[in-house]
């Protein structure tokens, strides 16, 4: 999907949604959810293009993949919660939108975990 | 498939925003109303397929299972 086209389709539904905001604002939110869904579906091939070539790259400066993919499940996360939060921030639940980031906050740190503890790990083997 | 996808829902709003002015014109408040909350069953159908599959592509590209 070429960028002109997705700048096409958030402009046109800009104009929808600003029309349908004064008599139905439920479905003017609705349609905004449905037309972020839709543009990241478009990219969706594109970032599994930059996935397959960051694999590729690891393979060959034989970094371990279980890294890799724990920095990847790392983006997925932030980026599904981004997600999540902007869309309940648009309809107005503030709050909502808080308790998803610190959920994903949380979710970001589990993920982490076995990454911290390599590090500490070779910090105490440098230690004497 | 997608961008029909986008102009189903805009239209449904647009309709039934059409259809329930004239049901309160006609003095049938309580079928619009019925009239809204079936607009927004059906427009929410329609993204909870879509949001399913966002999440699925996102899971299989980043792994996360």
């Amino acid at each position: 999907m070429e960028i002109w086209q997705i700048v096409g389709i958030a402009l046109v539904v800009s104009v929808i949604s600003v029309v349908l905001k004064q008599f139905r604002p439920e479905i003017a939110l609705q349609l905004t959810i449905l037309t972020g869904t839709i543009i990241f579906t478009l990219i969706i091939d594109k970032i599994k293009i930059i996935v397959d070539l960051l694999q590729n790259l690891a393979d060959q400066a034989n970094i371990s993949s279980y890294y890799l993919i724990i920095v990847l499940k790392i983006v997925g996360v932030a980026y599904l919660a981004e997600f999540g939060a902007d869309i309940c921030r648009d309809a107005g639940e503030n709050a909502l939108a808080t308790k998803i980031e610190i959920a994903a906050k949380v979710g970001v740190l589990v993920l982490a975990i076995p990454i911290i503890v390599a590090i500490l790990e070779s910090v105490m083997r440098l230690l004497p | 498939m997608d961008f029909n996808m986008i102009m189903k829902l805009a239209g449904l709003g647009l309709l039934v925003g059409v259809i329930v002015i004239v049901l309160e014109l006609t003095d049938r408040k309580d079928i619009a109303k019925l009239t809204v909350i079936a607009a927004v069953v059906v427009a929410l159908y329609i993204v909870v397929q879509a949001v399913a599959d966002l999440f699925s592509h996102v899971r299989s590209v980043f792994q996360i299972y």
